[in-house]
């Protein structure tokens, strides 16, 4: 498997204060491996325990305990996930779509300790032959994790802007 | 003018069943269904327990028509076109809510939850001809109920809801049998999301097991990767894991009905639920045993299906149990409509268990569903060949008894074809 480089995964040691360029430089990397489809590089920005969720378009505060989700995977999950995917029998992904992500109004929501709470806006457009596209537009909520090795995400909340999912059809790809 | 080609080519005696792809892309048969399948048939419209109060209602479309489902003041459930008498605006434009009164925006008419004209503006204004009391909130033709599940009729002539469903109700009580009291549960979470193909092909999809190898092959490995044993029992001549039938329900009603392999929050256990689980499981499973005995237990727990009532109602009972319809928009366009259903005393772990299980499978972020999704879009796509190459191949299994047709053959296919073709032959 590879990995991130040091360079961009990692831009501050401990001890300096994560300013919002920071966060930005890792969310935009984030984008661009999940753009490229660097699915194992971007396993390598979360944390063992990591979660990602997308509640429903008609339930975006519920939890998954009680609410009907479209993604609540669980680190494990999230690697069954990105083997799936990854997989020409993914029939949904194959050939896969091509994404170009844009992250804007990125705010450091709140910092506890090593744990920083961010929100993001994000436009996911996404490609499919022939002549197929899809627009995603929503918001992202975030808690990293500030480690010495660089910035790692924990959770990772895709919150979806439409009343429903309807023409977006499916979720099958990373978010 | 040359004869229409029939939509079926029906032959036991040669073992041909052949479905004239046509319907699945034309504009006429489009619109004849609109009369002749969703205006007789009866519709789901929602489940009790979406309106648990005084006042509840949900807005949603049912068989292309904006309905309101409510909960009068008086506490029974009801069901109104949402349509304004004065000039047909939707009075409700909230998907959900509580509310005493539904307002018009244009004129500002008014209607109590109970559908009866409450509000006119300057009323005086009106000739003395002007029968408020007529001019309620109009009500679908019929509107009936079986164990919380509520549909309407477009046809005043249909069978009654119970004489309907037949056959099908036993599958609908298995799965309610799930629940201690009897009473089931729509968890809040809405998947609502389209698909570019032909409504029917959903029908077919949601019930044949053919396609699982193929077009889930990741999600079997998903399960293989996790310890359940997903190997098909080639030796007994099954292309699945596990043996299941496919069961014509008369009135174009059908189910699969499975021996089950998968994980089941009614109480099957897999290494994914966690070896916390297995307890809690074991004593879902003792209550169905102490209450049901041990045969019927072993039907609610053991088995699994996937239950069609004619013509849109799919009820998933597998990895969890899911609610879907869905409605034409056009020829190669559906919206579909899931939730989730749960007993309504389920324990928080059981349910975010039983709601965990549903996305291993179901919806747009499942292992399964995605899929299932681009192979009815690309028959779709294939279907722009339908006049140079127009009939699809169905005959799987045919010839074979009822009792040995499997949920791999297309027994159960051909049951929805034939119901729907009899509805669309006739004038």
């Amino acid at each position: 498997m590879s990995t991130v480089s040091t360079r961009t995964a990692a831009p501050h040691a401990m001890d300096s204060a994560i300013t919002r360029e920071d966060v930005e430089s890792f969310l935009y990397l984030e984008a661009e491996l999940l753009d490229e489809w660097r699915l194992d590089e971007w396993q390598c920005l979360l944390t063992d325990d990591a979660i990602y969720r997308v509640p429903s378009n008609d339930c975006l505060d519920g939890s998954p305990e009680d609410s009907l989700f479209i993604i609540a995977d669980d680190r494990e999950r999230i690697r069954q996930r990105v083997l799936r995917v990854q997989n020409a029998s993914c029939h949904a992904e194959w050939p896969h779509s091509r994404t170009q992500r844009t992250i804007t109004n990125v705010r450091i929501a709140k910092v506890d300790g090593p744990l920083i709470h961010v929100a993001a806006n994000f436009v996911c457009h996404r490609f499919r032959r022939p002549r197929r596209s899809y627009q995603y537009v929503g918001s992202l909520r975030y808690v990293l994790v500030h480690t010495p090795s660089g910035l790692l995400i924990r959770e990772r909340h895709v919150r979806l802007a439409s009343h429903e999912l309807g023409e977006l059809g499916s979720v099958s790809f990373i978010l | 003018m040359t004869e229409r080609r029939p939509y079926i080519v029906d032959d036991p005696a040669r073992g041909v069943f052949r479905l004239n792809r046509e319907v699945l892309v034309s504009d006429e048969v489009f619109r004849l269904e609109s009369e002749r399948v969703f205006g007789r048939s009866w519709i789901y419209v929602g489940h009790a327990s979406e309106v648990p109060n005084p006042g509840d209602f949900r807005a949603r479309i049912v068989a292309g028509r904006p309905v309101i489902f409510c909960r009068s003041d008086a506490g029974d459930i009801r069901c109104f076109l949402n349509t304004c008498r004065h000039r047909g605006a939707t009075v409700c434009r909230e998907a959900s809510g509580n509310a005493r009164r539904f307002h018009c925006l244009y004129h500002g008419w008014a209607y109590g939850n109970d559908g009866h004209l409450a509000v006119v503006p300057g009323e005086n204004a009106y000739p003395e001809s002007f029968a408020r009391g007529e001019l309620g909130l109009r009500a679908p033709a019929r509107f009936e109920c079986y164990r919380d599940f509520w549909f309407m009729c477009l046809d005043e002539t249909a069978p009654a809801l119970i004489d309907y469903l037949g056959e099908a109700a036993f599958y609908i009580d298995l799965v309610v049998d799930q629940s201690p009291s009897g009473r089931m549960q729509v968890i809040q979470g809405t998947q609502e999301y389209d698909v570019r193909a032909n409504w029917k092909l959903m029908v077919e999809n949601s019930v044949d097991d053919y396609h699982l190898p193929s077009t889930h092959a990741t999600w079997l490995t998903y399960m293989a990767n996790s310890g359940v044993d997903v190997r098909p029992k080639l030796d007994q001549g099954l292309v699945l894991p596990a043996r299941g039938g496919a069961i014509d329900l008369g009135n174009g009603h059908f189910s699969t009905d499975n021996v089950n392999y998968r994980g089941r929050p009614v109480a099957s256990w897999i290494p994914l639920y966690g070896e916390l689980a297995k307890a809690e499981i074991a004593d879902i499973k003792s209550e169905l045993v102490a209450r049901l005995g041990e045969e019927r237990a072993a039907r609610v727990a053991g088995t699994n299906r996937n239950l069609v009532i004619f013509p849109n109602l799919v009820i998933n009972d597998g990895s969890s149990v899911t609610i879907r319809t869905f409605y034409p928009t056009a020829p190669d366009r559906m919206q579909v409509t899931a939730w989730a259903l749960g007993p309504v005393e389920e324990s928080a772990s059981a349910r975010a268990r039983r709601l965990d299980s549903f996305l291993t499978f179901y919806g747009p972020g499942g292992f399964a569903t995605p899929d299932d999704v681009e192979a009815l879009e690309m028959v779709q796509q294939g279907l722009s060949n339908w006049t140079d190459d127009p009939w699809s191949e169905m005959s799987r299994g045919m010839g074979k008894p009822a009792n040995e047709q499997l949920n791999s053959d297309e027994h159960h296919l051909r049951t929805f074809w034939r119901r729907w073709n009899t509805l669309m032959e006739a004038s």
